[in-house]
């Protein structure tokens, strides 16, 4: 109205519905195939034995999943697949991950203590290969590519410690209001 | 460095193979469980439709109408207060709502600044650092159909805020 800008706003928002659409049918096939070999995975108990290996510092992170629940993991699955940059294989753990949450209240849309953390140490990205930026780097040649990586895995670092933190934070002040 | 890329490339295929020969020797029946865990697949792709949907037209709007833009003029003094280098200003602004846009401006800045300036570098740390916080939280939320979020946003955003202010200043002591 104001900055003559109606005419592309119809044209986006309608291109873009379009791709919402298309995104989440491309989301079919990494979840289709990732959620397919993690069932099996789940039912040969190496979802078990990752969550046995790191059991106390996931206790640690959400103490709200009782142990030997699925959900950790699927937690665990899915952070170790941000870790290694297999970003079409986190989705669906993640997803998975929340769904498996979601059955410890199942009657309540209500986001959990232990999803908001979950969400909080996605959200921050703990990555150790960013691909697609040193795909970028490669293309417009740069001299070393990969000198990034360094810096990212520290910045990650902090910020996935800072979200922890924030989250806790957050997380006291809920309690307090209760009380 | 380049081992990096390789472990990346040999990761999947080693992870299918662990998990089809474990799954062999527990005699698991693999096809049919694969089968079963993917029909899952199919039923949330779907329920995320109108959540993805919903949250990426209302940031087209906003950004095709130029919201966005007066958004970021709006704040950019308040960054450059903090230290934030003026031209790094919309990708911390934009990363948390929209990767293909925040995406669009590293690339740019790359291609302009070269990818060894100082700004490239901060451009590639940032993106690479912290993820897209709305796009997150819409699939993951949507897929299980959790309506109120909670803190989950507010947490997300200060982590992104977080992790932006790291990226300067550990580029800041590399490579300054």
């Amino acid at each position: 109205m104001f900055n003559g800008t109606m005419a592309d706003v119809n044209e986006e928002l309608f291109q873009t519905a379009d791709d919402a659409v298309m995104l989440s049918i491309s989301l079919m096939s990494v979840l289709v195939f990732w959620l397919g070999l993690m069932k099996i995975a789940e039912k040969a108990g190496l979802l078990e034995l990752l969550a046995r290996l790191f059991r106390p510092l996931i206790k640690r992170l959400f103490p709200d999943i009782p142990d030997d629940h699925p959900a950790m993991g699927y937690i665990l699955s899915n952070i170790s697949a941000n870790l290694f940059g297999l970003g079409n294989a986190a989705t669906p753990m993640g997803i998975k991950a929340m769904e498996e949450m979601k059955k410890l209240q199942p009657d309540s849309d209500q986001a959990s203590r232990s999803m908001i953390t979950f969400l909080a140490i996605n959200t921050s990205s703990v990555t150790l290969i960013p691909t697609t930026v040193i795909a970028i780097r490669m293309k417009y040649e740069s001299i070393a590519p990969t000198e990034i990586v360094a810096t990212t895995i520290v910045a990650t670092l902090i910020s996935t410690f800072g979200a922890i933190l924030v989250d806790r934070f957050f997380y006291s002040l809920r309690e307090r209001r209760i009380k | 460095m380049q081992w990096l890329t390789t472990v990346s490339t040999w990761m999947i295929p080693l992870i299918i193979l662990l998990v089809l020969i474990v799954g062999t020797i527990k005699q698991v029946p693999t096809y049919e469980t694969f089968v079963e865990g993917g029909k899952e697949g199919i039923k949330m792709a779907v329920s995320l439709i109108p959540f993805l949907l919903g949250m990426m037209v209302a940031i087209a709007i906003f950004r095709a109408s130029g919201a966005m833009e007066a958004v970021v003029g709006l704040f950019s003094p308040l960054l450059q207060l903090v230290g934030v280098p003026s031209d790094i200003v919309p990708l911390a602004l934009v990363r948390p709502i929209s990767g293909t846009a925040a995406l669009g401006m590293t690339t740019e800045i790359i291609g302009t600044h070269g990818p060894d300036s100082f700004l490239g570098r901060l451009a590639s740390t940032m993106q690479g650092s912290t993820d897209t916080t709305l796009y997150i939280i819409t699939v993951y939320f949507g897929a299980v159909g959790i309506k109120r979020m909670g803190d989950a946003l507010k947490v997300g955003l200060i982590a992104d805020f977080i992790g932006i202010i790291a990226s300067i200043i550990v580029v800041s002591i590399v490579f300054g």
